[in-house]
């Protein structure tokens, strides 16, 4: 068994924050990561880190925009945190040598980004998230925090008392991919979960194939509540073929969207009638898939963005990667054509319920980035908010796992916030089919901290024995495909009723085919398949509660639009989606919004761009 | 047409030398016959497409049997307009083998897992257009490095090499609560050099790097380029920095083959950056003034 004082779960911008802040405090750190540090999807976020720095700006104005961008469904303390500490962040960031880009007197350059008053995105070309992962993992090797590299964590190790609030986690269980190698790991203060987004639940995503729903999937398992799963962004512009992330940076410097007649969609059609292109995400994104699905799309799939009025001076000073990438992954010049851009799967409002300390409702149980929610984003994350709530959570989240004191959180968390119970109204039954071995907590009422750890070992032991063993049954992958292209048809921009419902039962298949799945490759040796297949089961999971909240909430709320539902019920609907596990009954209740803030009470105002 | 594992007589006998118990060859037995159904399948489904593309991939697994002798398969996949060497590779996996094994994530040439040798040539396998390459597309583990199974590599030489450039910013002289400048003609010289995702093609492609298990490497000089030329780390920095770079294994070794810059997925210069950390290493070690 390994032991140190803080675990991190992922290495991304998040867990390695997260790992830096905590040795900064004295704490014994070590990363356990199924990608070595410098693989993470971190390094394909392209836009920018919002930051109020300058003059005209203020951190008030950050939150504002961020609230409103939130459609009012982002928790005011959160939000406030965020924006008062990104400013340091940022420095930080610089002060540990990111290379960010310059203006000519040599400070940090800042653009204009979609849904913010005021141009305060700072940027590293169209690659600041390549950076930042470097810039960070530099840090951690600067400073000699160990790293389990290629280590797969699959298990928590939590105690097994009835009430989630009740329950420690006192470590994780982790397979060695090299060696098959299982073993525990105990953290004497905290696990912290930074395990990144869960986009490969979806067939047309900007996320990477590790972007598996691990920390989510998890954590619920534990017992902690997963919060607002329904609200997924969908990014205006992906490239059609693959899914590839075309910046908002590339709207941000004046790109402009057009329709297969040549028009500027945005305004001929009154989207967003004062920012046009660089209203909200997900304004922009419902503005161009209207524009397909009324026949005014190109090749009936995708709109134009156009950047190339910019100059080929600018574009290649400040949006080369952009270039690169239409070359590459759509055969585009993007300094001779327009590229094609469609809306693809790009992020989670939504994740592990967390207060502004990064604390689940379990004990030593922590989460940051975006499997975590805290929340900032509410319905919809602004461009340029998600680095920033890396570094900003990612900090607050290691410090306190290794004992700062951060003062007392506002934000409540696990079943004794709950302020009402909810209706799924799910035509099919939820949650675990009939796995008892597969619950993470209940590992036979194990309560001191030695067996806890043990107990976990042996039950991720015995599934992966059960997958190995099995002689026939179904491929992981083809479950895979066939959940994904269900989220994809159904739980997309536009969502219906009886899609959702439709949905739910293609993942309770997914469930039921899951049961007869199994590991075709006998080695222990870096056995891929192995890993995917417990990824799947991830997957499976954390599409249910995105599913089942969106069925649920009916209204039409920032990224999440219902067709039955065409207004926001601020009276109504004011309120977090809470998704509990329940060992395998899945329980859908909610808790209040925050609006109160430090100085000022956030008033719900309609949404215009 | 599609063939994993064939049906070789040598296999049949390793497999009637084989010590396993009865139910362990059974269960071989009976996978391989699974393995056939689901390939006749594929099969069925590439016919569906106009043409497929004819893999040839090393095979090699230290625990299984008839892997610890290295081989190529063959993978014929459906070929779609666009698809890269990493979708062809998915193709195989998920539809004729689940062993097969490489490691890829980004799937969009950021995160640097992929490089592989893909016809003779150190490549990023997500950025490499299939209709490029001439068939049969052969597809290999980065050369030079140790294999653990298939196609991947232990990178863990790599990482050293990287580690042991001091490779983080250093400075003692930071302005208090505010960003230190830097101009914008210094970050573009440095830019090229920012852009390293850590995929080791050049190491791989190295002759130096392959005879000397001590050289720095490209990848690793690069790195040290990027802090030594940043002025942000200011003048004192830079002289340790040459130190470390000008040692018997450090710039020294680089014969300008070029083989690095010509396979680098993100054009970094890197030999244009060794050769300029030589002319500093000069000019620090004769020291006119």
């Amino acid at each position: 068994m390994h032991e140190h004082d803080v675990i991190v779960v992922g290495a991304g911008g998040a867990g390695l924050r997260a790992a830096v802040a905590a040795h900064e405090e004295g704490a014994d750190v070590a990363m356990v990561t199924k990608l070595h540090p410098v693989r993470s999807h971190t390094g394909a976020a392209e836009g920018g880190i919002n930051a109020a720095l300058r003059e005209g700006d203020s951190w008030e104005s950050h939150a504002y925009d961020t609230m409103k961008g939130s459609d009012f469904l982002g928790d005011a303390p959160a939000i406030e945190t965020l924006c008062q500490t990104s400013p340091d962040e940022v420095i930080q960031l610089e002060h540990w040598g990111m290379p960010f880009s310059r203006e000519e007197d040599g400070r940090v350059s800042q653009r204009p980004f979609g849904g913010l008053s005021f141009p305060r995105t700072t940027y590293a070309g169209a690659e600041t998230g390549h950076h930042l992962l470097h810039t960070m993992y530099e840090q951690v090797v600067k400073r000699g925090i160990t790293v389990y590299d290629e280590w797969y964590v699959s298990r928590l190790a939590v105690t097994d008392h009835d009430d989630p609030e009740d329950r420690t986690c006192h470590g994780v269980v982790a397979i060695d991919i090299q060696s098959g190698r299982v073993e525990g790991f105990k953290a004497n203060n905290g696990v912290i979960i930074a395990t990144g987004g869960p986009g490969q639940a979806f067939d047309h995503t900007t996320n990477a194939v590790s972007c598996t729903g691990d920390g989510p999937a998890m954590a619920y398992r534990a017992g902690v509540p997963l919060e607002d799963m329904e609200f997924i962004q969908f990014h205006p512009t992906t490239l059609p073929s693959t899914g590839v992330l075309i910046s908002e940076g590339v709207r941000g410097e004046g790109g402009i969207l057009y329709n297969a007649n040549g028009e500027r969609l945005m305004f001929e059609y009154g989207y967003a009638n004062n920012d046009g292109e660089l209203a909200s995400r997900d304004v922009v994104a419902r503005a161009e898939l209207t524009e397909v699905n009324e026949g005014r799309g190109i090749e009936d799939e995708y709109v134009h963005l156009d950047m190339r009025h910019l100059g080929d001076e600018r574009i290649i000073d400040r949006l080369e990667n952009i270039l690169h990438l239409a070359a590459d992954f759509e055969g585009v010049d993007g300094l001779e054509r327009p590229m094609p851009v469609k809306p693809g799967q790009h992020y989670a409002m939504g994740g592990i319920e967390t207060d502004e300390n990064g604390q689940t409702c379990i004990s030593g149980l922590y989460a940051a980035g975006e499997c975590a929610c805290v929340s900032v984003h509410g319905a919809n994350r602004l461009g340029g908010n998600a680095l920033p709530e890396l570094i900003v959570y990612g900090a607050r989240a290691g410090r306190h796992a290794a004992g700062k004191d951060l003062g007392e959180a506002q934000i409540q968390t696990g079943p004794s916030a709950k302020s009402e119970d909810g209706d799924i109204g799910s035509p099919v039954p939820l949650g675990a089919v009939d796995t008892p071995d597969e619950d993470v907590a209940a590992d036979g009422a194990a309560v001191d901290v030695e067996t806890v750890i043990s107990k976990a070992v042996e039950a991720e032991n015995a599934r992966i024995e059960r997958l190995m063993t099995k002689d026939e049954g179904l491929q992981h992958a083809e479950i895979r495909h066939k959940l994904q292209k269900a989220m994809t048809r159904n739980v997309n921009v536009f969502r219906t009723e009886d899609g959702l419902k439709q949905a739910l039962r293609d993942i309770r298949e997914a469930r039921e085919a899951y049961e007869d799945v199994y590991v075709a490759d006998p080695s222990r040796t870096f056995n891929t398949d192995l890993i995917h297949t417990i990824e799947t089961q991830n997957l499976i999971d954390v599409a249910e509660t995105i599913t089942a909240g969106a069925l649920a909430r009916t209204e039409f709320r920032g990224a999440h639009w219902r067709a039955e539902h065409q207004e926001r019920k601020d009276d109504e609907w004011i309120k977090h989606t809470l998704m509990a596990w329940n060992d395998g009954s899945p329980e859908l209740y909610y808790k209040p919004v925050i609006l109160e803030g430090e100085e000022k009470t956030y008033e719900p105002k309609v949404r215009s761009y | 047409m599609s063939t994993q594992i064939p049906e070789t007589e040598s296999e049949s006998e390793e497999l009637a030398q084989s010590t396993e118990p009865e139910h362990q060859q059974r269960r071989m037995a009976e996978k391989r016959e699974r393995r056939a159904e689901r390939e006749a399948e594929a099969e069925a489904d590439a016919a569906a497409y106009d043409e497929t593309i004819h893999l040839k991939v090393f095979r090699y697994d230290p625990e299984v049997e008839g892997k610890k002798e290295p081989r190529f398969d063959d993978f014929h996949v459906p070929f779609k307009q666009g698809m890269t060497v990493l979708d062809a590779l998915m193709q195989a996996r998920d539809l004729f083998d689940s062993s097969l094994t490489f490691r890829h994530s980004c799937r969009q040439a950021i995160c640097g897992s992929d490089a592989m040798f893909v016809n003779g040539k150190q490549r990023l396998c997500c950025k490499t257009q299939i209709s490029d390459l001439s068939e049969p597309v052969r597809v290999e583990p980065l050369p030079h490095q140790e294999v653990v199974k298939d196609l991947v590599v232990d990178m863990e030489h790599f990482y050293d090499q990287m580690e042991s450039v001091e490779p983080y910013f250093q400075t003692n002289d930071l302005p208090a609560g505010e960003e230190q400048r830097q101009t914008r003609e210094n970050r573009e010289k440095v830019k090229m050099s920012t852009r390293c995702i850590w995929c080791g093609a050049c190491m791989s492609s190295c002759n130096i790097a392959a005879g000397d298990n001590e050289y720095l490497g490209p990848a690793a000089l690069n790195k040290a380029y990027r802090f030594a030329m940043d002025e942000r780390e200011g003048e004192d920095m830079k002289q340790h920095r040459l130190q470390i770079i000008e040692q018997e294994h450090g710039v020294w070794r680089c014969q300008t083959q070029f083989s690095c810059t010509n396979v680098c997925p993100k054009d970094i210069p890197l030999t244009e950056h060794i050769q300029e950390l030589k002319r500093e290493a000069v000019k620090n070690n004769l020291k006119f003034w």
